[in-house]
């Protein structure tokens, strides 16, 4: 019997031999697609139950991980679960969501945040080997949030966008959209609940978490006035922002027999000749239009390029193309009014926002950008924001000629921008109107940058279709205003 | 081999070392270890999980703690020369179990883990082991009740069908209510089947091996030898039908095919009961849709259809998911998400301990369940009575069974049954069946390893001849009489009563030479 039982006691090392490879094949061989399968809610665990690092704006905390009593450990509560104060920086954070991902800083800076950055290696083993949670970093903006609440409040809710940078570095000092949105009501850990709302606030008209500021494209109507400007005093077309230029009462557009008019249908000046200085003060369309037709397509393409058109921003998070139609496919008549920022031309407020940056900056376009700082739970700084030169968008020259013209269509008596005009501080500036659909009010925009000496920040404002105002809609009227308090903001910190 | 020798060597039995026996420092040394582990357990899953002792710790770690010490002590008085590390590998393995369960009750309070409870079942499993160890003191005892225990076996078995008493849980209805306690009598049922098993074939294994016809070049049994292995066949195929219990009838039928294997050396009769197996499988696949969607949700586990349909795979994939998750080193106690597999604290504890203590943790497991086994392997193979080795034998067999179809089942290495993982999952009769199998292997044991008394020298010549005759060879027949007679003399049950068996040892010592030392002569005649 002793036979049989040996041989029975190796039918059994065979049957848990059996058991060894099969535990084998599911925890190592089969794992890793065992993990990552769809249906694997370990997934989300594994995303979510982290102690993530905090974002900041100065000494405000915009959003942090609380720990709760639940399979995920953490709750993310973004400004301390105050709704208005999330709305206000929604933009900037984004949402982090079970159910639906993350958006905005949530997304770029996840490994960060969550601490499984490359860069965060050594930091892991050593958590690894102490039994030690991993916590992620915290993410410093260059957000200032005493600028960003005063965007808020100068917008006031009013549909658009505002977008502050600073001139000189490129950081950025406020990102306000609305309407905007509470990321609280995103972050409930149940998938049920966070879909839900995240369905609800797809089906909102205008979308509230894309983030207009850098994610949706918009005609930047007379605002792009200042790109012909440049090109013109770039290429040479004129010597000097004094020379006289033909602006007609009306512009028929070449091969069409729409006549496009001033604004009001004002006459840009009584002999129909005007400098471009002059025509920039009281936003003249018809000698930008002649201007643009003339100078030919490439030039005024190749200086949007060079101010950052036709390319994305990554601020971190990649911003929309704002673009300059191809010079090929412009005929005169289209690019007549794209000389004005109509027809096929679109732009983001960034995008408008960093024009001015440049113009201000000596003609130097900055890098715009949002994290000034990472650190690790430690506090060791792991990624410092450096200001970062793109190109040179303008001559200093250029520059100068361009920023004098800019002030005086703030300050001077016929000056389109007089909205903005802040005692003591030289504001240069631009306005827009842009057309919107057939039948509705146009956007407002202002674009502009103050002190014009040495510019502590770049403002452009947007204001959709003509926000509450319902007649009479000028980015002078409406949207200069609200640039002025936010310029304010910074130069009185 | 001269007289002198003889004498000399049961002089030698008298004053030798050899008859004090062990000091069992070994098993206290390893039994801290299980209770280091068990203890450190309990504790890492309060700290992970709420960051403090979890608020059953000192009940727990007392209570493992109480019951180590009880078991150490009723072994060193009642089977002082027992196997020292079957003890201690057993309240290893129950002590992670009860550490996955505190871990799953935390996670999911009104999930149905309850450790409390299950700490409970353990000690009252353990106080049963205990009483048996006391009470019973000589194995053999068990041999008297063979048809007994077939027919409280085959009650057992069957009582949940008696309306009014048995209920039905998830489908099976091996249940039965009593005073209020619920009780899978099937647990039970297969500790009686084993001492039938171990009894009927003990004493038929002659008549079952030798005196039926020949066909086919197979030695059949008789028709009435054959008749009980009939009716626990047809038992066994009644509870997988009948109570949808795929898992004990597999375990059953196991048993019974090893223990006749075990008996008659008949290899082919395992092919014989393997084919007889797939036979019945397959035809309880295409006759019962639930068997046959057993076979899917095995084979067809990660299709989505499958994985959504109710009763499908969705559980399998999920403790998949939970294996996986725990990877090469696992997540550590209390770190992982093992409680979003449902049963997870029952039929699939395999799994969440897979995910918090990883593929070393669980291959590490799995050889504590083999040492257990071969533990009791070992035991068959030293105890010196047939009675014994077949018990032994049985009994380490049916836990390798059941160890190998629940794991198996949820690793997807065979289909999925709903059998316990022994001294690890919830569940009070299975620990108590499981422990009071432990007492019956640790009795065994102990008399396997007792350097022969007189007692001892009886069953050596016991062992003697049943080792020379279970080959089924012609110095085992006496010369003269036909096949028949042997068969019959055979069958005759040796007495039980030690004094008896001492007299007949004596009378079948032969004269000059005395038997050499005990283990000895037993693999000797083995290996002939």
């Amino acid at each position: 019997m002793n036979k049989t039982l040996r041989r029975l006691t190796t039918i059994v090392m065979v049957m848990f031999l059996a058991l060894m490879v099969s535990t084998t094949w599911i925890q190592f061989v089969e794992a890793e697609s065992l993990n990552n399968n769809g249906r694997n809610s370990r997934r989300l665990f594994r995303e979510f139950n982290v102690h993530r690092g905090p974002i900041l704006a100065g000494d405000v905390t915009l959003a942090e991980s609380v720990p709760v009593d639940s399979a995920f450990g953490f709750q993310r509560v973004f400004s301390g679960g105050d709704a208005t104060q999330a709305n206000i920086f929604a933009p900037v954070t984004g949402f982090f969501s079970i159910a639906n991902g993350s958006s905005q800083l949530e997304n770029t800076e996840n490994d960060w945040l969550s601490g499984q950055a490359n860069a965060l290696w050594t930091e892991r083993l050593e958590d690894l080997f102490t039994g030690q949670e991993v916590v992620g970093s915290s993410v410093e903006t260059t957000i200032n949030p005493a600028v960003q609440q005063a965007a808020w409040d100068a917008l006031d809710g009013q549909r658009g966008s505002i977008v502050a940078v600073e001139p000189a570095t490129g950081r950025i000092l406020a990102m306000v959209d609305f309407p905007s949105y509470d990321p609280n009501e995103l972050a409930p850990l149940s998938l049920s609940q966070a879909s839900q709302r995240f369905q609800e606030l797809a089906a909102t008209e205008g979308n509230p978490m894309l983030n207009q500021s850098i994610g949706q494209l918009w005609p930047p109507g007379s605002a792009f006035k200042m790109i012909p400007a440049a090109a013109a005093l770039e290429s040479g077309y004129v010597q000097n922002a004094d020379v006289l230029l033909p602006a007609p009462h009306r512009y028929l557009l070449p091969g069409t027999s729409t006549e496009v008019r001033n604004f009001g249908d004002a006459h840009c000046s009584p002999d129909g000749m005007q400098s471009i200085h002059d025509a920039m003060i009281i936003s003249c369309n018809t000698l930008f239009m002649e201007m643009s037709v003339d100078m030919g397509a490439d030039v005024i393409a190749q200086q949007a390029r060079r101010f950052g058109f036709d390319d994305p921003f990554r601020v971190p998070m990649r911003s929309a193309i704002s673009s300059f139609p191809n010079p090929s496919d412009l005929y005169p008549a289209r690019l007549a009014l794209a000389g004005i920022g109509q027809g096929d031309v679109t732009a983001t407020p960034l995008q408008m926002a960093m024009v001015s940056a440049a113009i201000g900056n000596h003609g130097v376009l900055m890098q715009p950008y949002l994290v000034e700082t990472i650190r690790n739970p430690d506090l060791d700084i792991v990624f410092q924001g450096q200001p970062h030169r793109l190109r040179q968008a303008v001559s200093e020259s250029t520059a100068g000629v361009l920023r004098d013209m800019l002030v005086d269509a703030v300050s001077s008596p016929r000056a389109t921008g007089r909205g903005a005009i802040i005692s003591g501080v030289q504001v240069a500036g631009k306005t827009g109107t842009a057309e919107s659909a057939p039948g509705r009010p146009p956007h407002a925009w202002f674009t502009a940058f103050a002190p014009a000496d040495n510019p502590q920040v770049a403002v452009a404002v947007l204001i959709h279709e003509g926000g509450r105002q319902q007649g009479g809609v000028t980015g002078g009227a409406l949207a200069a205003p609200v640039a002025r308090q936010v310029i304010q903001a910074v130069l009185n910190r | 081999m001269s007289t002198s020798t003889s004498t000399n060597f049961l002089a030698e039995f008298d004053d030798s070392p050899r008859f004090r026996h062990p000091t069992r420092i070994g098993e206290l040394l390893l039994l801290l270890l299980a209770l280091t582990a068990s203890i450190g357990a309990f504790a890492m899953v309060g700290q992970a999980t709420q960051g403090h002792l979890p608020d059953e710790f000192w009940v727990e770690a007392a209570s493992m703690a109480g019951i180590a010490l009880l078991l150490h002590i009723v072994i060193r008085l009642r089977a002082p020369w027992a196997d020292q590390t079957l003890m201690p590998a057993v309240v290893l393995l129950n002590g992670v179990g009860l550490a996955m369960i505190q871990r799953i009750e935390i996670a999911r309070p009104t999930g149905g883990a309850d450790v409390i409870r299950n700490t409970q079942w353990t000690a009252i499993s353990v106080l049963l082991a205990c009483l048996v160890m006391f009470f019973l003191r000589d194995h053999r005892i068990l041999r008297r009740f063979t048809y007994t225990s077939m027919i409280v076996g085959l009650a057992l078995l069957m009582s949940p069908m008696i309306p009014g008493v048995g209920r039905e849980i998830n489908g099976a209805r091996i249940w039965i209510n009593i005073a209020g306690f619920s009780l899978q009598p099937g647990e039970f049922a297969k500790l009686f089947l084993a001492i039938f098993f171990a009894g009927y074939f003990y004493a038929n294994r002659d008549t079952l091996a030798l005196a039926g016809p020949k066909i086919l070049g197979l030695q059949l049994p008789r028709l009435r030898d054959l008749g009980p292995i009939i009716i626990v066949w047809a038992a066994a195929i009644a509870v997988l039908v009948m109570q949808s219990d795929m898992g004990m009838s597999l375990l059953l039928f196991g048993m019974f095919v090893a223990m006749l294997w075990l008996a008659t050396q008949r290899s082919s009769w395992v092919l014989l009961g393997v084919v007889m197996a797939g036979v019945g499988g397959y035809g309880a696949v295409t006759a019962f849709p639930h068997v046959a969607r057993r076979f899917d949700v095995w084979l067809d586990a990660m299709n989505s259809a499958v994985i959504d349909r109710v009763g499908g795979s969705g559980q399998l994939v999920s403790g998949m998911f939970s294996l996986a998750g725990g990877g090469l080193f696992g997540t550590g106690w209390g770190q992982g998400h093992p409680y979003l597999t449902p049963l997870s604290f029952s039929d699939f504890i395999y799994t969440s301990i897979g995910e918090e203590l990883g593929l070393t943790g669980m291959l590490a497991i799995l050889v504590i369940f083999l040492i257990v086994i071969e533990r009791g392997l070992r035991t068959a193979i030293l105890v010196r009575d047939g009675f014994g080795k077949l018990l032994a034998g049985g009994l380490s067999f049916m836990l390798a069974i059941q160890v190998f179809t629940i794991i198996g089942g949820v690793t997807r290495l065979i289909p999925l049954t709903g059998l316990v993982t022994p001294f690890m999952a919830q569940g009070g009769t299975a620990m108590m069946s499981n422990w009071i199998l432990v007492a019956f292997l640790l009795i065994i044991s102990n008399a396997a390893r007792q350097p022969s008394s007189t007692t001892g020298l009886g069953q050596i010549a016991i062992d003697d001849g049943f080792a020379a005759v279970k080959e089924p060879a012609a110095e085992a027949i006496p010369v003269g009489r036909s096949a028949d007679d042997a068969a019959r003399v055979l069958a005759t049950p040796p007495p039980l009563d030690p004094r008896d068996a001492t007299h007949i040892i004596n009378l079948d010592l032969p004269p000059t030479a005395p038997p050499p030392p005990p283990r000895r002569t037993s693999r000797k005649a083995d290996a002939s």
